[in-house]
């Protein structure tokens, strides 16, 4: 692994793109109250269940804290627990592959496809995957893949990306699943109620997973000193995936390693409380490489890729570091009002919400995706929910403060800037800052320049009405009161 | 921008006997430029208001999200500044408006009459960076006439967040629009906070909305004494 000594990549040009398409979707979504109303009964019931769930702890800060500390110790020791963890998957016959960026992950695994002549693919669910854009990589090699999280496979039949770290197809009601399903997979139904459509999405599955002959899956943690893969899943895919095709491959960041294997006892319900509610899920698998001798079922192969893809440069942040605490639980995207008002797909990147935004411009550059750190009212609703504790709000902060610092922002910006602070040096000058603006709207406003194009307020005024103007300021009224002209 | 707010605080903390001082140099504590990222900009605006304020015994503010400037951010933004450790004193010494007078006077009846139906927003800062969440709700419950309404979602944003409000207009007024629905469910009259900027975002949409509620800061509610149709005890008493 290399470690890069710079604190954030070069400042590029910034393509047109990122920034604008983001302003364009969020406001659509935002304007749509049908989106709102779905995304926020199911993040009502998603809540409902989490008060459940940190209620059957007896302390969940002092669980938090635990967490916090566990990933501390292991992303500020990852040149150890990366390499006791790779020693024990290969002692058992397991290959560990280190890849620096996306491209070296993919051809990894379509060489390996390859070589092995595989034509299908089965998934269960991983983050990872989706960041190095795997599928359409197999794809085109001509690879069928099978998405068999239920969420993931919903979101896959209807082409689109992932709307929600853990819960893929939040957005979508029973009615939108019915209809995808009868125009994709109509020889499968046989009735229209949840349960019916769960089945027709089994049966259509269970011919994937008996004809793969590669099994791809993420990982919730790595824990070094087991040399064991933990997944998290409740519909069993994950167990098939990993289980049937002769070949199984795991994706994971290397910031998922756990020291010790105790440390699961922790923070897996921790992630699984925080995720779902659960205190576990219905199933926990623990995978340590391939089939040995002994056994009578797995894969025969058990191949690992380490992905790197800009997290040591996040690791060489020390302001930042913690940002590879994360354990993917999507907490902090349910409680961000805007991701409850945008949704997950109008950000445009693979890690949504405030983990996405602090993560994103440390994976694929800052001067591209700083705009999504400027996207937040700071509420801090993301760090009050974290389970480990990352303060993410303040991370926001950090990115805005290395945008204005490292890459072009808008000339009227700086401008703006340095003229506030000239006026804010000053009593004097403030004060005249004050009579001048308030003088400026009412002659505007007297000219009939509210809500136009004219309004110096019109992305305020545009939706809400402009604060009624004082007619005296408290400074005047004080001065008055106390005798001075 | 809302000077009542200034002239209420200063009516209910005559009230119950503090002397005030008002510098009048001062200005910003710095937040709008630190928040957009101009720590540069923002770091000479907070060292003139440390030396403006170290002397006071106590600095009472009517909004949360200015307290935690101070108290929270100072430390950070002036780490390397000369004025460090007086900034470090400082923030012990600034108050939010609620908790000065729940907390460090220790009163919690300020004499106050206000005889409407209330719902109380928790500002992000005040509640998420100061744990400000019963002083204020102590106060209301102590306001006589006054029936305090909780709020569903009380501590879900109302989007204003700064430059934020401006920058992306369409999620900022999607967010207070939900603000407002969860207010005027309530039926109450009144909604109030702790922050100027806040209730400027609420008030706003309110109005825009031709909704029944209306926002009012807390020191407001608190200064009034007597319900009098078309008179403002308030602002007579501080005209004095």
């Amino acid at each position: 692994m290399t470690i890069a000594t710079g604190p954030s990549p070069k400042p590029s040009t910034r393509p047109p793109g990122a920034e604008s398409k983001f302003h364009h979707d969020a406001a659509i979504k935002a304007a749509d109250d049908a989106h709102r109303t779905t995304v926020r009964r199911n993040i009502d019931t998603y809540n409902v269940a989490v008060d459940t769930g940190k209620a059957r702890f007896s302390d969940w800060e002092a669980a938090r804290r635990r967490c916090q500390q566990i990933k501390w110790e292991a992303v500020n020791h990852l040149d150890r627990y990366l390499v006791e963890f790779e020693e024990n998957i290969k002692r058992r016959g397991g290959h560990v592959f280190w890849a620096a960026s996306s491209e070296e992950a993919r051809n990894y695994v379509l060489e390996l496809a390859a070589a092995r002549g595989v034509k299908t693919v089965v998934k269960s669910k991983s983050m990872v995957t989706e960041e190095v854009h795997l599928n359409p990589a197999l794809e085109a090699r001509g690879i069928q893949v099978w998405e068999t999280d239920l969420g993931e496979y919903i979101v896959q039949l209807r082409d689109e990306p992932p709307y929600h770290i853990l819960t893929p197809a939040m957005h979508l009601s029973h009615a939108q699943i019915l209809q995808l399903f009868r125009e994709k997979i109509p020889g499968d139904i046989e009735g229209e109620s949840h349960e019916e459509l769960v089945a027709a999405a089994r049966r259509a599955l269970r011919r994937a997973f008996f004809s793969a002959e590669m099994g791809i899956s993420g990982a919730n943690f790595l824990v070094a000193d087991a040399g064991m893969v933990a997944i998290s899943t409740n519909e069993g895919n994950g167990r098939l995936c990993t289980s049937v095709p002769p070949i199984h491959v795991v994706f994971a960041g290397i910031e998922k390693i756990i020291p010790r294997l105790q440390d699961l006892a922790t923070l897996w319900p921790v992630l699984t409380t925080a995720g779902t509610g659960q205190f576990l899920t219905t199933y926990g698998t623990l995978i340590g490489g391939p089939r040995t001798a002994e056994e009578i079922d797995g894969p025969r192969e058990f191949h690992l890729i380490l992905l790197d893809n800009g997290r040591s440069r996040l690791l060489a942040d020390i302001e930042q570091r913690e940002v590879l605490h994360c354990i993917r639980c999507g907490a902090c995207l349910n409680a961000c009002p805007v991701y409850r008002n945008i949704g997950g797909h109008a950000y445009g990147t693979t890690y949504m919400g405030p983990i996405g935004s602090v993560l994103t411009p440390h994976l694929r550059g800052l001067d591209e995706y700083q705009h999504l750190s400027f996207a937040s009212s700071l509420c801090g609703a993301c760090s009050e929910v974290c389970p480990v504790r990352i303060d993410l709000a303040h991370h926001l902060l950090h990115n805005r403060r290395n945008a204005v610092d490292r890459t072009p922002r808008p000339w009227r910006e700086r401008l703006a800037m340095r003229l506030w602070r000239w006026a804010m040096l000053d009593g004097r000058r403030f004060r005249m800052a004050g009579t001048l603006g308030r003088m400026a709207l009412l002659t505007l406003y007297g000219a009939g320049a509210q809500q136009t194009k004219m309004d110096p307020l019109h992305a305020w005024t545009e939706a809400r009405e402009a604060p009624p103007l004082a007619p005296v300021s408290f400074h005047d009224r004080w001065r008055r009161s106390h005798g001075k002209h | 921008m809302v000077p009542q707010v200034a002239f209420d605080m200063v009516a209910v903390l005559r009230r119950i006997g503090w002397q005030l001082d008002y510098p009048e140099e001062q200005t910003c504590c710095g937040q709008p430029a630190f928040n957009t990222g101009y720590w540069d900009e923002a770091r000479p605006v907070a060292e003139r208001f440390v030396r403006i304020f170290r002397q006071a015994e106590a600095v009472i503010c009517p909004s949360g999200s200015c307290t935690a400037m101070v108290r929270n951010f100072y430390p950070e933004l002036l780490a390397k500044s000369a004025l460090r450790d007086d900034a470090l004193a400082l923030g012990k010494r600034v108050f939010e408006f609620s908790e000065f007078l729940v907390d460090y006077a220790r009163v919690t009846d300020v004499g106050a009459c206000f005889p409407h139906r209330v719902t109380y927003h928790d500002s992000c800062h005040l509640l998420r960076e100061l744990h400000i969440q019963e002083q204020p709700r102590t106060l209301l419950r102590h306001v006589g006439g006054l029936e305090l309404i909780e709020l569903p979602y009380a501590d879900e944003c109302c989007g204003f967040g700064g430059s934020f409000a401006v920058k992306l207009p369409e999620i900022s007024a999607a967010m207070g629009m939900v603000k407002a629905r969860n207010i005027e469910s309530t039926g109450a009259d009144y909604v109030t906070s702790c922050d100027p900027s806040c209730l400027m975002h609420i008030s706003g949409v309110l109005r825009r909305r031709r909704s029944q509620a209306k926002a009012i800061h807390l020191a407001s509610i608190l200064a009034v004494q007597q319900a009098v149709p078309g008179r403002n005890p308030v602002a007579e008493e501080v005209a004095q």
